[in-house]
């Protein structure tokens, strides 16, 4: 028998997860249910950012994303729980079309993807314990730390960092911020009510 | 270890696989030990704040067995499940509250390098998974169908998501000072005298660490905090359709994440597994090219770190029975009036503090520097070329390479 | 057990990436519910994700350095813009929400005249 690459068993684990859990998702109709399988498959994709040595990443998906579904959760909760364990059905029809359409779209994604050789197999490269937090960091800040060796002088001269486009995410958030706690905001209670002159 | 082992085991994949369940069963020990001990110990505790005794009786002198005795009161009950309860996601809820909390444990580093994997992001990593505890605590109080449950989860899921704020942005502050996100680092950097803490390095950092232990105590649910179990209004809150060996497992996560913050707590603020005087290096156990004597010194380390993580879950366990329950909105305003402005001011005030005074107040000649050149990124800074003169090429092509790299890396040169 | 023995290549993460991408698309298509609708967003990013993470990851293909450190910057942009992008779209769900007391988006056809 030959030796069993570690790396791939964890990808395997990982990723039987992270499928699973996603056509879990789409299986159930019950929100909360369906909130959980998302946390799951959210959570199983973090660990194949971990395999694939974006752990900065991964980090993040944890802390934001599957946070992020959190919230998810707990407004299914709240919009959905009037009768205990509320569904709503899809019908068949639109189940079976989805399920058609999908599946077509899933044939030409695969073989796009398992089309070029050079993807399909790879070195087994030694695992380098790299930092990548650090660098990410400085890419954010304009400098492309492992850029700098760069032959293009428009890249070289610090083009290809991301601090515009950093900026622009900081503003979008904070707009965001604002703009749906100003949606989300309660409606006014006039007091003697718009009814009367209304 | 894995290689260790591979000398004895015949199948040499079973050597990795003997090897992580070591690792395994260590953690998962520290964790359900540690949740004996400090249910005792919190018995006792709050038996002397209220001028009791506490257990007496159960096995000897100060009652160290009750917990035992607990526990195996707790294993015989009849597992009961409401009739209308979403039946899947009552059974995962306690296991998913056990696996988030006792996840952080991965990288939560004991005493130097004593840690079960050593990640460059574990501040991030540890704070996300603890984040996560919440999540069993709702499904929990979703799918127990009970009123009191559902109400529990609602608050706890508002007060956890909005205590990640402000305690995210107090754990940013000691990584700003040490330049890494590795708990490794961020510990081995505060060795030496007691000064050398993160907590005092600075006033914001002083102001920092009681931010931080409030909303870590919010966070990980703790009286003042706990308006998910409040009894007096919700009979028990989220668990409260909970019974028997369930229910405990509840209580060791909650137990089992005090503690991680508590770790957190230490090795951010409080040095880690560094006492308060350099004594190992005097006894010269931290000479890392001995084996055992640099294993002896990890050994003291790890008492040194386990008493400051029992101290700072004695701390909660003092605040809890001293101060009486917070209403819901008043969490909330403690969270979002209080904590998130402090812990931003005291953000900014050490950025500036590390900008203009890298080396701390009271002892400026510390291993800031040193590890910082080191650690911020892999390899000196302008990557050498492995075969031309690499630091002058290098120089000139940062130089060369416009004003924001020279800009940023003139910026790292002057903090060295 | 070919798959145990052998090291794996981007095209692995990227089928991964497909099915979850899928998945998020079906989702969207059959969902009623409009937070199931918004967790198949979530999945068709995530979806994206794991490919962008791939084609950028040193160990799938170090002989590489194509994108390098650029798919794991576009992966954390998703990932904010993903959470932004939730955050507005739970406070329409609110709005229609307390407009009409559900969130099937069937009900949601008043401009059909």
């Amino acid at each position: 028998m030959d030796a069993i690459n570690w790396h791939s068993f964890f990808f395997l684990f990982f990723a039987l997860l992270a499928c699973g859990f996603s056509l879990a998702v789409v299986m159930t109709s019950n929100i909360v249910h369906m909130a959980f399988y998302l946390t799951l498959a959210l959570g199983a994709t973090s660990g194949l950012f971990f395999l694939a040595g974006a752990d900065f990443v991964g980090a993040m998906q944890l802390l934001i994303y599957v946070g992020g579904t959190l919230v998810l959760l707990i407004f299914g909760v709240m919009l959905t729980a009037k009768g205990p364990f509320i569904s709503m059905k899809t019908s068949a029809g639109d189940l079976v079309l989805g399920a058609g359409v999908g599946g077509a779209l899933l044939v030409l994604l695969l073989a796009a993807a398992t089309q070029v050789d050079a993807w399909r197999v790879s070195e087994p490269s030694p695992p380098v314990a790299q930092v990548t937090a650090s660098r990410l960091g400085m890419a954010l800040l304009g400098a492309r730390v492992d850029k700098l060796d760069e032959k293009d002088p428009v890249q070289a001269r610090g083009m290809s960092g991301y601090l515009l486009p950093f900026e622009i995410v900081s503003v979008h958030l904070l707009v965001v911020l604002i703009g749906s706690a100003y949606l989300a905001r309660p409606k006014k209670r006039m007091v003697g009510g718009p009814v009367d002159t209304a | 270890m894995a290689e260790f082992l591979q000398a004895y085991l015949a199948p040499w994949w079973l050597a990795y696989v003997v090897a992580a369940l070591v690792h395994a069963v260590l953690l998962i020990n520290v964790v359900a030990v540690g949740a004996l001990i400090f249910i005792w110990l919190e018995r006792k505790v709050s038996g002397r704040i209220q001028d009791r005794l506490g257990p007496t009786r159960v096995g000897g002198k100060f009652g160290w067995l009750q917990t035992l005795a607990d526990g195996l009161k707790l294993i015989t009950k009849e597992d009961l499940m409401p009739e209308g309860a979403d039946g899947m996601l009552f059974r995962m809820a306690p296991y998913i509250s056990f696996c988030a909390s006792f996840a952080g444990y991965l990288a939560l580093p004991f005493a130097d390098n004593w840690v079960g994997a050593r990640l460059n992001t574990a501040v991030f990593f540890i704070l996300a998974v603890l984040g996560l505890e919440v999540f069993g605590v709702i499904l929990a109080g979703y799918a127990s169908a009970s009123k009191w449950s559902l109400f529990g989860a609602m608050r706890e899921a508002a007060q956890v998501v909005s205590y990640e704020v402000p305690l995210g942005m107090c754990a940013v502050v000691p990584v700003l000072i040490a330049g890494s996100m590795d708990l490794v680092t961020i510990g081995q950097m505060q060795h030496g005298w007691f000064t050398n803490w993160f907590v005092f390095h600075d006033p914001f950092t002083f102001i920092t660490f009681w931010v931080y232990f409030t909303c870590a105590t919010a966070s990980v649910n703790r009286a003042p905090f706990d308006l998910a179990e409040a009894e007096s209004e919700l009979v028990a809150g989220f668990h409260t359709e909970y019974s028997g060996l369930r229910w405990s497992i509840f209580f060791m996560a909650e137990y089992g994440s005090m503690f991680a913050v508590s770790g957190l707590a230490a090795i951010l603020f409080f040095g880690g597994w560094n006492g308060p005087l350099p004594i190992t290096e005097w006894l010269g156990l931290a000479d890392t090219t001995n084996p055992v004597l640099s294993y002896l010194g990890n050994f003291i380390g790890m008492l040194n770190f386990m008493f400051k993580c029992v101290f700072g879950v004695t701390f909660m366990m003092w605040v809890r029975w001293t101060l009486p329950r917070l209403r819901i909105d008043q969490v909330m305003t403690t969270c979002l009036k209080y904590c998130t402005p402090i812990a931003a001011a005291s953000f900014l005030g050490a950025t500036l503090w590390t900008y203009f005074l890298p080396g701390g107040l009271i002892l400026p000649n510390n291993a800031y520097g040193l590890v910082r050149e080191g650690q911020l990124i892999d390899g000196p800074y302008p990557p050498a070329d492995a075969e031309g003169p690499s630091k002058e090429t290098a120089n000139e092509k940062t130089a060369g390479t416009g004003d924001l790299i020279s800009q940023v890396a003139g910026e790292h040169r002057g903090r060295d | 057990m070919n798959l145990l023995t052998q090291p794996v290549g981007v095209s692995h993460y990227l089928i991964v990436g497909a099915i979850m991408f899928v998945a998020g698309v079906v989702c969207m298509a059959t969902k009623r519910n409009a937070l199931g609708v918004l967790m198949g967003i979530e999945l068709v990013l995530n979806g994206a994700n794991v490919n962008f993470v791939a084609f950028g990851s040193v160990y799938l293909r170090p002989e590489v350095t194509g994108i390098g450190l650029d798919g794991q910057l576009v992966a954390l942009f998703v990932i904010v813009l993903a959470a932004a992008e939730a955050a507005v779209a739970l406070a329409i769900t609110l709005n229609f929400y307390n407009n009409h007391s559900t969130v099937d988006v069937d009900q949601a056809d008043e401009l059909k005249g």
